[in-house]
């Protein structure tokens, strides 16, 4: 009778880049992997990503960027969430992402960064782990 | 759960979307909830957006949405789309299409998977709707998954339903078949620019004239024609939709409509609530079992052995 709670992720991509192939490539994913995925687009703003997140009571926001724009957007979206009370999204990132960036994102409140070649049941497995744990 | 509904009815959009959250889950506290929202529904008008897939229900969607809020109408959106059958997980991509609306704090955008059921929207579609409405929505617009021919449940949700048309899709005998074609008040040819689109227009003319002379209607569905992602006949399409709206208010046939909506989805609540009551009862103890073991064995047949349980259930007085 009941339904199964399923795991909401909006997939979205700040920025400019018009490099979709990765965040559509995870949406499709996710969805395989039984998550209910949003899939925004391109060129999104941090506030329409939130707008999203918000109204889709999302779990998860899977942030894509290709074009060196990370340390702005990522940082910006986590800190909109909290403004709006959606401190308990899990908020993830990707693509590429220099090493050196990635402490800072995590001390910003991204809570995982995915490079180019990890393994998709990784991040299935970390967001899983992430999600039933709260 | 009662702060949750009291947050909705002043405003909070957090609120809302955290209880269709619990209602599409369908929560043990889900009845409850729609048990409070109930009575500050009522006042929203529903348009329904149904069609093939690919045929611009999003964008039309998203155009008629930033029409109405030109008119300084409020607006809900919900947007179905398909959950795989095979995983359950559902890839939800109408929002793309509603990049205008979704910029716009008094548009709420909900995405929704259809989770197994198959007449074009989820099972809690139409609670969602009633969510929406209580919030304080002036339109709600639901947009079905990409259908075939017979999902036809949005005509049991909303009040005007559009039936969205692209050229290039089928031949006459299409628009003469039984299904979608028949729930339209109104039809929109979209995609008007494309090779084909006089022929269907004019194929669905022929149609609304059939259906006429079949039977004599006071609403005659008229047939539009747009471009949805140029903005083209978008206005005119928003203009027919009121023309429809006042046809129904002036009629009565709104109420009478509405009242015929209530006594079905009553219905169908008593149903869900008789089955879940009774199948307690009768899987509750372990005789259903050795019951299917006497049938699988050809020592009973389902056909008297279901009329036996529900005998004992309800006994005839």
């Amino acid at each position: 009778m009941t339904t199964k709670k399923r795991i909401k992720v909006i997939m979205a991509k700040p920025g400019l880049d018009g490099h979709d192939r990765g965040a559509k490539l995870l949406a499709r994913v996710f969805a395989e992997a039984g998550m209910e995925v949003v899939y925004t687009g391109l060129r999104q703003t941090p506030e329409m990503i939130v707008d999203a997140a918000l109204q889709e009571d999302a779990d998860v926001v899977g942030l894509s960027s290709l074009s060196g724009v990370h340390n702005y957007f990522f940082p910006r979206v986590v800190e909109l969430l909290k403004e709006k009370g959606l401190d308990d999204v899990l908020v993830v990132g990707g693509g590429i992402i220099p090493e050196e960036d990635v402490a800072g994102l995590r001390k910003a409140g991204v809570a995982a960064i995915f490079g180019p070649g990890t393994r998709t049941d990784d991040i299935i497995k970390f967001i899983e782990d992430k999600i039933s744990g709260t | 759960m009662e702060d949750l509904v009291a947050e909705v009815l002043q405003g909070s959009v957090r609120a809302m979307a955290r209880l269709i959250t619990l209602v599409e889950n369908e929560d043990s506290r889900a009845l409850q909830i729609m048990g409070a929202i109930y009575p500050h529904t009522g006042k929203a008008y529903v348009l329904g957006i149904t069609g093939s897939p690919g045929t611009g229900k999003s964008t039309l969607t998203d155009k008629i949405t930033t029409i109405l809020r030109e008119r300084e109408q409020t607006v809900g959106v919900i947007a179905v789309d398909p959950s795989s059958p095979f995983t359950g997980g559902a890839l939800l991509g109408d929002r793309i299409r509603m990049q205008r609306s979704s910029g716009d704090a008094e548009v709420f955008i909900r995405s929704m998977a259809t989770r197994g059921n198959l007449g074009g929207l989820a099972r809690t579609t139409a609670d969602v709707v009633k969510i929406m409405d209580a919030f304080g929505k002036d339109w709600v617009i639901v947009e079905t998954v990409g259908v075939g021919q017979d999902e036809v449940e949005i005509a049991k949700t909303a009040d005007t339903t559009i039936v969205v048309l692209a050229p290039g899709l089928g031949d006459t005998i299409q628009s003469m078949k039984a299904g979608v074609m028949e729930i339209a008040d109104l039809y929109v040819v979209n995609k008007a620019d494309r090779l084909g689109a006089d022929e269907l227009l004019s194929e669905i003319n022929v149609r609304v004239e059939q259906d006429f002379q079949i039977k004599k209607t006071a609403w005659q569905a008229p047939v539009l024609k747009t471009i949805a992602v140029e903005n083209q006949g978008t206005e005119s399409l928003v203009e027919a939709i009121e023309r429809h709206r006042s046809f129904l208010r002036e009629s009565g046939k709104l109420r009478k409509n509405r009242r015929e909506k209530t006594r079905q989805e009553t219905l169908a609540l008593l149903k869900d609530e008789i089955s879940r009551n009774v199948l307690e009862k009768v899987l509750g103890n372990g005789r259903f079992d050795a019951l299917i073991d006497d049938i699988v064995a050809h020592k009973k047949d389902p056909y008297t052995s279901v009329q036996e349980i529900v005998r004992t259930i309800f006994p005839e007085e």
